[in-house]
């Protein structure tokens, strides 16, 4: 499922899940080597890679955050050190970028180095099950807005649709309609679908390059 | 959906054209839902300078009749506090929503329930009442917002949803299946004349004293009645309970589980949950006392609900007070070793 791009971007809606998927990225990629994430999201302070900490710490995955992220402090600060992931070329970098235009406006600085080094993929993260993008056309526009602000194109699509805990894998099935009508609209190429791991097993076959996640980024409140 | 959008598009299906508001965490994805969905619908989305316009742009729309709401959190709210006094002179219909974060001051941005005195009793000058909701789920964001537009327009109030950071940014799925709007006629409202009519004028200033104190004393009728008939709650497990649990928001879906831990361990403990924190459902506290020992108040403040409960229960039981603050979220475990403290205390089986 990884790729041999060195850099892997994950933009999209907020709440489409970019983080989870992100993190689950890096943590496949650092089976074949040295690996780093980069938490670029400055728009919402609850929800923050940097959650989880420990699954990337056993992996030898290095993150890179705000100073200020889990602080609570709510301060739009970018992490001082996001720029080696863009000069140190023996990583493989990993790029969480902030939901929607606004979040994505931070990648603008880091963007020419990434294109100059022209070895990236620049993924968009869809849930068809959230309001504001479960229609093909209202995904196009936020992917439009996301990359304008962004200053690089996206390459590809991650499916993540899902409806947390109590998605079937008939949700998935459902989405792929939706993924694919996305792909047409955008001539981009559905490059993964995200499927939680216990559900993955059923899709095995009905849907191509799946990629099983586990869900490491989340509020636990009832059991 | 996320908390907060699912309430905004609760709003929307429940008639709600208008929003006002200024962005602050952990209530900002209301402002930035409604500015997507506003334009497509031809509702009027504005974000504001302060929370003090936006406060005061929603008291021109309510003037006019229309659904209107403005969503903050806490400091925010406070800012807010003489607009909301306004409305209640003015006898304006509308929705606030606030998404509570730790206070005093600037406080944090995580989730609290800090507000309730201020939700409750001193949301502004004067003698006047809130309809005061607290959902406790995602699915709740969106009942409560459908029921708090309605209410608001039956009493021609203030309906606020008490909501908190949690219950704000958490997903959970959702029904939108609502029902009907009901349509509420508004003879009040300044729509025009079309000069077959005398104006009608919404002001909250009154000189004389004597008709001050009539509009005082008939917006306290309907006080009454809110009372009387609007008090929601929840009960959970109360059938043979001899403890009782208060626990409202997020805090309650913790408790529900200490609960059915205590339950295992043979410990007779029930829970209510208030859904309206005013009116508070005083009468099924009172019940519960009849029949409990002692009560437990799970709350994320200090203790503000704590002094409700006495006064539906008329101090006839003691009541102790499990609380986190600044942010933190009760545990199952706080809440057990409160459980089994007020076991001792109140002398239950």
């Amino acid at each position: 499922m990884t790729a041999t791009e060195r850099v892997t971007l994950f933009a999209g809606h907020y709440g489409s899940g970019k983080t989870n998927v992100a993190v689950n990225y890096a943590v496949a990629l650092s089976r074949s080597g040295p690996t780093a994430i980069a938490d670029l999201d400055i728009v919402n302070p609850y929800f923050r890679t940097k959650d989880a900490e420990k699954v990337l710490k056993e992996n030898g995955i290095r993150l890179i955050a705000s100073d200020y992220a889990e602080s609570n402090v709510d301060l739009p600060a970018l992490p001082a050190d996001a720029y080696s992931l863009i000069d140190d070329r023996s990583v493989k970098a990993v790029i969480d970028v902030g939901g929607d235009d606004r979040g994505a406006l931070a990648l603008g600085r880091y963007a020419p180095g990434i294109k100059a080094e022209n070895d990236y993929r620049m993924l968009l993260v869809v849930n068809m099950y959230r309001p504001l993008t479960s229609t093909p056309e209202d995904c196009a526009v936020i992917m439009r807005e996301t990359q304008q602000a962004a200053g690089i194109d996206f390459t590809g699509i991650v499916n993540n649709s899902n409806l947390g805990e109590e998605t079937t894998a008939d949700d998935v099935l459902r989405s792929a309609e939706f993924a694919n009508g996305l792909s047409k609209l955008t001539g981009l190429p559905v490059v993964m679908t995200a499927v939680e791991k216990s559900v993955a097993p059923r899709l095995e076959g009905r849907i191509e390059n799946i990629f099983p996640i586990e869900v490491y980024v989340r509020q636990g409140i009832d059991r | 959906m996320k908390g907060n959008e699912a309430l905004a598009e609760a709003a929307i299906m429940a008639g709600c054209r208008f929003y006002f508001g200024y962005p602050i965490t952990p209530q900002t994805e209301i402002a930035a839902y409604m500015s997507k969905r506003m334009p497509k619908i031809g509702g009027t989305f504005l974000q504001a300078e302060s929370e003090i316009a936006a406060i005061n742009m929603v008291i021109g729309v309510a003037s006019t009749g229309k659904r209107v709401m403005t969503s903050s959190s806490s400091p925010g709210i406070s800012l807010k506090s003489e607009g909301l006094s306004y409305l209640a002179g003015c006898d304006l219909p509308a929705l606030v929503v606030n998404c509570q974060r730790g206070g005093p001051g600037l406080g944090g941005i995580q989730p609290s329930q800090s507000d309730y005195f201020h939700a409750t009793r001193g949301a502004g000058h004067g003698d006047f009442r809130m309809i005061v909701l607290a959902p406790s789920s995602v699915q709740e964001m969106v009942s409560l917002t459908f029921k708090g537009f309605d209410l608001a327009d039956k009493y021609r109030m203030t309906s606020m949803i008490l909501a908190d950071g949690t219950v704000g940014q958490m997903m959970e799925p959702v029904s939108l299946d609502l029902g009907e709007v009901t349509d509420y006629e508004k003879p009040w409202a300044t729509t025009g004349t079309e000069m077959k009519r005398e104006h009608n004028i919404v002001n909250s200033l009154c000189l004389q004293p004597e008709e001050l104190e009539d509009q005082n004393i008939a917006r306290f009728a309907r006080y009454a009645e809110i009372e009387k008939n609007e008090a929601m709650y929840e009960s959970y497990r109360m059938d043979d309970a001899d403890l009782c649990v208060v626990a409202f928001g997020i805090a309650s879906r913790v408790a529900k589980n200490a609960v059915d831990t205590a339950r295992a361990n043979g410990v007779k403990v029930g829970m209510i949950r208030p859904v309206t924190l005013w009116p508070f459902p005083k009468d099924a506290i009172a019940a519960a006392a009849d029949s409990c020992k002692a009560f437990v108040s799970v709350e994320m403040s200090m203790g503000q609900m704590i002094e409700d409960i006495e006064l539906a229960e008329r101090c006839r039981r003691p009541v102790l007070l499990c609380s986190r603050v600044g942010g933190m979220i009760p545990t199952e475990r706080n809440i057990l070793d409160t459980i089994e403290e007020a076991r001792k205390t109140g002398g239950a089986e």
